[in-house]
């Protein structure tokens, strides 16, 4: 069979298949939408005070995004109100389609856990738990929320993972790469033990504003540049928790990246970790194994956006590199770099990786097999 | 090693001792003052010498910095490896002390040291030029006087710097190299101005290290999308010990980010990943490859382009044992192309002296 | 090739576009300053549909710094990931040799000659007196 020809059964069969989504953005459908959802002990807060973070611009990203509202422009709802803010067009224009079986919410706006007052970051990050509980999760039961926590206060992380670890209606913790600290360090240990003990996965969603530059050199001046320095971030997160000996502490946590700039960059990394552990494992004593290993055991990779080699057959190589089982489908719906379940892949797969891939591969990484 | 062929090295360093040594390099009034501060080295934290990794163990000097003695330099480094050049990188705090004039002298006077105690020594050597790059305008004075010496090859910049390196306000240093006809070279470490990764300050020396690669692709960015290596599109960039596979996934990111968000940079009118190809070189230690001579070569047809690896031992750092430089896998047909072709194409300075 | 019409002159604004559909496919028909296009409402990269694409100009750049900004509404930047393709030819601009829209030959015929025949108009009647946007296919 020709590649094309092979592509074609593939597309073929993977609209067949359920896909599970591991990153999909809703948003309130105002601005206010979540003051009901808060407690109304802080709706005076909410009222005078509001969103009070590490950046520059009260009303713009620091990098103002590629596009409005970061979104696909045919993904505003025909309603009214932002994209990723109207249920029945997501069913719509998105779950149906593409036969979504399962997708994973990732709150980025609003903005709970990057708050600097410490008692309204959780109390908004409990406002944006109830808020995807009973906006989405319950009334759609095909998507899934994140515990969102407030990650520089443990104590009050907690509280609220306890409050919702066991509930169905959410799949996982989501946590900011960019935190205060790099997420290996020994003050955010309590969330990985209480992640492991309930059995649910974390997730390492790129994005919020901790005040450091971007990158090591400083604050660079494009949304371009801001872009791509997710992919050094999450490289030393995943540094930080295998080198901290996160992973040695709680071998049953499942971690996973998502939207951070694809896969390719994986193998270079275990590469170059595992180079730096034969010389200096002596810093590090904690670490036992290889750090490829635990990349390959605890770690998982979401997909989008996608890598486009100029030769397509190269991101074959990579697949083979990170490991089949480790890489997940996502779209990013609705926003601008979605990508397209049938068209993302330039690749022929067979029947069999596509499962692991768009379905199998994420089932496992958020605990449901 | 492969007999009959020369080899250049681009990468060794040697150390320097401390602001005693410099004081014959330095007008009186900073002999003065560095004596009367107390100011007797600018060691990097980076460059910390006493971790194993610094120094293979059988190049480690009996006492004091690993690299400090230029003729156990030369056996071991150039002798051993049948090097008939060899490229010195010195890394040291002169470049990121932070007042700029005192950065200026300090650099000002390692490389005279440079010249004196290393080039003068061995006709094989050449040096890279240390400059005040954080004060950029000084740092194109220093290129300016520096390259009358032909045996300074390139001007030296880290890897993590107080803003991204194609910032305008960098652009004397660019200019002047231009002139000269001298590549950048872009070495891993960091003087601290900012935290080593962009999630703040990791617990650990490994981590650190393990991160220059973040500096590399933010630097090498910069100097792509501010426009850098198209108003100058003879300017080589060359990374040293940045580790080379990172680059694979880097370029297709590039590629695909360029095609969305062009009106940010129009001035980038080709796919991002054929500049870079054009202007960046890249020394082979370490190569942080996978193992075997299959995956190796895979590798290297996913970065495509072989003419950017240069040869480089990192002399004294411990990336690898024994007598053969050249990573495990490297392809044998590309040996010579990495030994001395590739450099002789990227330092024009070379060329002249190499008969 | 069959002639199929598509609309009618004066239907499409300048600078706006919409979607027919001519044998199964869609087909975006676009008004650049009266002139037509005919593009495949489908990009060529992951196949959003480009109906809701922006009309851009052209952003061009001699150094760095320094902006030019021409040719407006000759540009359609897909609602996805941004590309901008030429409406002209259907070609990208970062890639114009390997990526382009699949494109159709579009002319303006007046209704006289369309009465001669043959042709296919799916949806409306063609009066002599007025003018028609046809695709060749
Ligand atoms: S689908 Fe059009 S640019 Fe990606």
């Amino acid at each position: 069979m020709s590649d094309t020809a092979k592509r074609e059964v593939a597309v073929a069969s993977a609209q067949k298949l359920g896909l599970f989504d591991a990153d999909i953005h809703p948003v309130p459908k105002s601005g206010t939408e979540i003051r009901s959802y808060l407690a109304p002990d802080w709706h005076g807060h909410f009222d005078h005070y509001r969103e009070f973070q590490r950046k520059p611009f009260a009303n713009a990203n620091s990098y103002p995004r590629a596009v409005r509202a970061l979104s696909r422009r045919d993904s505003w709802p025909p309603g009214g109100g932002l994209p990723g803010s109207d249920l029945e067009f997501m069913r719509e224009q998105h779950l149906d389609p593409y036969n979504i079986e399962c997708g994973v919410l990732q709150v980025l706006d609003p903005v709970g856990n990057k708050l600097r007052h410490p008692g309204f970051a959780a109390a908004m990050c409990s406002a944006i738990n109830d808020w995807q509980a009973l906006a989405w999760a319950e009334p759609e039961p095909r998507l899934k929320g994140s515990i969102i926590v407030p990650q520089e206060d443990t104590r009050a992380a907690i509280r609220e993972i306890e409050r919702l670890g066991r509930s169905p209606l959410f799949r996982q913790i989501m946590i900011s790469p960019r935190s205060e600290e790099p997420l290996g360090r020994p003050r955010y240990w309590p969330i990985y033990e209480a992640a492991e003990a309930l059995g649910i996965s974390v997730t390492l969603h790129v994005g919020g504003e901790n005040g450091f530059p971007v990158t090591p050199a400083g604050h660079p001046s494009f949304f371009f540049e801001q872009r791509e320095s997710h992919v050094p971030a999450a490289e030393a997160v995943l540094t930080s928790l295998i080198l901290e000996g996160v992973i040695e502490r709680f071998p049953r946590l499942r971690v996973i990246t998502v939207e951070a700039g694809g896969i390719g960059w994986v193998p270079a990394l275990s590469w170059r970790l595992d180079h730096c552990w034969e010389r200096m494992g002596g810093e590090i004593p904690q670490v036992r194994k290889p750090p490829s290993s635990y990349l390959r055991s605890n770690f998982w990779f979401s997909s989008q956006p996608i890598d486009e080699p100029e030769k397509p057959e190269h991101l074959r190589e990579v697949f083979d590199w990170v490991g089949w089982d480790r890489i997940l489908f996502a779209t990013d719906y609705p926003h601008w770099d979605f990508d397209d379940p049938k068209y993302a892949v330039k690749f022929a797969m067979t029947p069999a990786e596509q499962q692991m891939f768009f379905r199998d591969n994420a089932r496992t990484a958020f605990g449901l097999q | 090693m492969d007999a009959g062929i020369h080899s250049i090295d681009c990468d060794i360093h040697p150390s320097i001792p401390g602001t005693k040594a410099l004081m014959p390099y330095l007008e009186e009034h900073w002999r003065d003052h560095l004596s009367f501060r107390g100011i007797d080295d600018v060691e990097l934290t980076y460059n910390a010498y006493r971790n194993p990794f610094s120094c293979r163990p059988d190049w480690r000097p009996p006492s004091g910095k690993p690299g400090g003695d230029p003729s156990q330099v030369l056996e071991q480094a150039l002798d051993a490896f049948g090097a008939s050049i060899g490229i010195l990188n010195p890394l040291w705090g002169g470049p990121v002390v932070y007042a700029d004039d005192m950065a200026f002298a300090l650099c000002h006077a390692a490389n005279d040291w440079i010249a004196a105690t290393w080039l003068d020594r061995d006709p094989r050597l050449r040096a890279s030029m240390l400059v005040p790059f954080e004060s950029p305008e000084l740092a194109a004075e220093e290129i300016e006087h520096r390259a009358r010496d032909p045996r300074f090859v390139q001007v030296l910049l880290l890897a993590m710097t107080e803003a991204p390196l194609g910032r305008r306000h960098y652009w004397p240093i660019y200019r002047a190299a231009a002139r000269a006809g001298l590549p950048i070279a872009i070495h891993a470490g960091t003087g601290y101005r900012n935290p080593p990764t962009g999630i703040g300050w990791p617990s650990t020396y490994v981590e650190d290290y393990a991160a220059q690669t973040g500096g590399f692709q933010t630097q090498v960015l910069s100097l792509m999308t501010e426009g850098v290596l198209t108003k100058f599109p003879e300017l080589k960039v060359v990374l040293v010990e940045s580790g080379v596979a990172w680059l694979t996934s880097f370029l297709w990111r590039l590629n695909k980010t360029w095609r969305g968000v062009r009106i940010e940079v129009p001035w980038i009118k080709e796919a991002p990943a054929e500049i870079l190809r054009r202007s960046l070189r890249m020394t082979i230690q370490p190569l942080n490859a996978p193992k075997g001579e299959e995956q190796v070569r895979r590798m290297l047809d996913h970065i495509g382009g072989d003419h950017m690896l240069l040869f480089s031992t990192d002399y004294p750092h411990w990336h690898f044992d024994g007598g053969d430089a050249m990573p495990p896998g490297l392809p044998a047909a590309l040996h010579r192309k990495i030994r001395l072709d590739n450099p002789l194409e990227t330092y024009s300075r070379l060329t002249e002296t190499l008969q | 090739m069959a002639r199929f019409v598509v609309a009618k002159v004066g239907e499409i604004p300048r600078g706006e576009q919409k979607v027919v559909r001519v044998k199964g496919r869609e087909i975006l028909l676009l008004n650049v300053d009266d002139e037509y296009a005919a593009l495949l409402n489908r990009c060529p990269h992951e196949g959003a549909k480009l109906l809701c694409g922006a009309r851009v100009g052209l952003l061009e750049s001699d150094e760095p710094g320094r902006f030019s900004y021409t040719r407006q509404g000759e540009f359609l930047r897909c609602p996805w990931h941004g590309w901008e393709f030429e409406i002209r030819t259907g070609q990208s601009w970062c890639d114009p040799k390997d990526t382009r829209i699949k494109n159709y030959d579009v002319k303006i015929e007046p209704g006289e000659s369309l009465a001669k025949g043959p042709y296919v108009a799916e949806s409306f009647p063609v009066h002599v007196e007025d003018s028609y946007i046809v695709i060749y296919l």
